[in-house]
């Protein structure tokens, strides 16, 4: 289309230059005002008048042209306050202000899609807050569990002290006669019983702990222990109370030996001796 | 002489007054001036020609702003506004060329 407008222009150009400039304005288009009024071309009934007319400008010449002056005077002062109020409505205003509707609409829509992307953002964002936020939960819940496990491991290896409703077992031999397989069964027979911790003598009973003979008693984990043997062992008074004295157990065995177990059920008994961890050499953990 | 005169007059009131344009004309007031700018360079071309005529001037004026704005609401009414609008522009900036062009020569013989 453009093409064809500077065609035409360059057509026109071409015409112009050949022909003399009334005859062209015969095939002008129309709505411009170069062309003349049909009576004037036609009849041609006052060329002189009009020709002195326009070479004297609007001055005063005839009511006709004075009001003709007037109205194009008119015209023009409108067009030049128009041109004025575009230009000032067009600079200083909201650009918003003067856009079409179909543009209007289509920053309307650009501003919603923006704003659904920013939602959806917004949404995207939180659930990873959310997400860090329980993992943060879990992991402290984790790290709960794992004190209590780690306590209640610290109080099975014997390296905290420990308290609670428990029996504390006190067995005489004053004839020498108990071995140290004999306070081993002890033991063995709390432990079986569910006893959770024990204390022989001054020390705490662990996996680990050993019973061996000595001359005047019995060495527990290296440490001489003479009798009357203190027993103390945190577990349901009642079961430890009645794994004691099963017949041919420990009290059994007591007495045969001369001796005597006695065993107290108590509500709370304290064990305040602590075992040493050895750190293992050789195992180390797979972590499963 | 007198047109020129109006039209410096005329910008000078609407930069006193600094109107704002109503709602309604918003969409028209450009294409109109554009028009309307059309029909003066076609007067000034006509009058260097020597074949001015007010009639056709005032006539010319009046119906190239009114129809410019009719063809940009009818294209509003159907949807192709801003289309239909760079269509008159690029008319009207056609003519006008062509009438510049035209009063060019006149002036300055070349």
């Amino acid at each position: 289309m453009r093409e064809q407008g500077e065609d035409r222009e360059s057509r026109e150009d071409r015409a112009e230059k050949t022909q003399p400039p009334g005859d062209e304005r015969s095939r002008e288009e129309p709505a411009a005002a170069t062309r003349p009024a049909p009576e004037a071309r036609s009849g041609d009934p006052d060329p002189p008048e009009r020709s002195e007319w326009w070479r004297r400008g609007f001055a005063p010449g005839g009511k006709r042209h004075l009001r003709a002056g007037a109205l194009i005077g008119v015209l023009t002062a409108v067009l030049g306050f128009a041109i004025a109020v575009q230009v000032h409505s067009n600079s200083s205003s909201d650009s918003l202000q003067n856009l079409r509707e179909d543009d209007l609409i289509r920053i309307l829509d650009d501003q919603n899609a923006r704003a659904e992307r920013l939602n959806q953002q917004i949404a995207d964002l939180q659930n990873t807050l959310d997400q860090l936020r329980r993992s943060g939960n879990s992991n402290q819940v984790a790290q709960e569990q794992a004190q209590r496990e780690l306590q209640s491991l610290q109080v099975l290896l014997g390296t905290v002290a420990a308290t609670g409703p428990g029996v504390a077992v006190t067995i005489s031999d004053p004839q020498r006669n108990l071995k140290a397989e004999d306070l081993l069964d002890v033991v063995e027979e709390l432990r079986g019983a569910g006893a959770e911790a024990m204390q022989f003598g001054p020390v705490r009973v662990t996996t680990s702990t050993s019973f061996s003979d000595a001359g005047d008693g019995v060495r527990v984990d290296g440490q001489a222990v003479a009798p009357p043997y203190q027993v103390v062992a945190i577990g349901d008074p009642k079961t430890l109370d009645t794994a004691l004295n099963i017949p041919g157990g420990v009290a059994a065995t007591a007495r045969n030996a001369g001796g005597e177990a006695q065993i107290d059920e108590q509500q709370r008994v304290d064990i305040p001796a602590l075992s040493t961890l050895r750190n293992p050499k050789y195992a180390t953990p797979t972590g499963r | 002489m007198i047109a020129g005169l109006a039209l410096i007059a005329g910008v000078v009131v609407g930069l006193l007054l600094r109107p704002t344009v109503p709602h309604v004309l918003e969409p028209y007031l450009p294409i109109a001036v554009v028009a309307a700018l059309d029909a003066v360079f076609g007067g000034i071309r006509a009058r260097l020609d020597g074949i001015f005529d007010a009639k056709v001037f005032v006539v010319s004026f009046v119906s190239n702003v009114v129809v410019a704005a009719l063809i940009v609401f009818l294209g509003d009414k159907l949807g192709v506004g801003g289309q239909l609008s760079t269509a008159v522009v690029v008319v009207l900036g056609i003519r006008i060329f062509g009438n510049a062009a035209a009063i060019r020569r006149h002036v300055f013989r070349a």
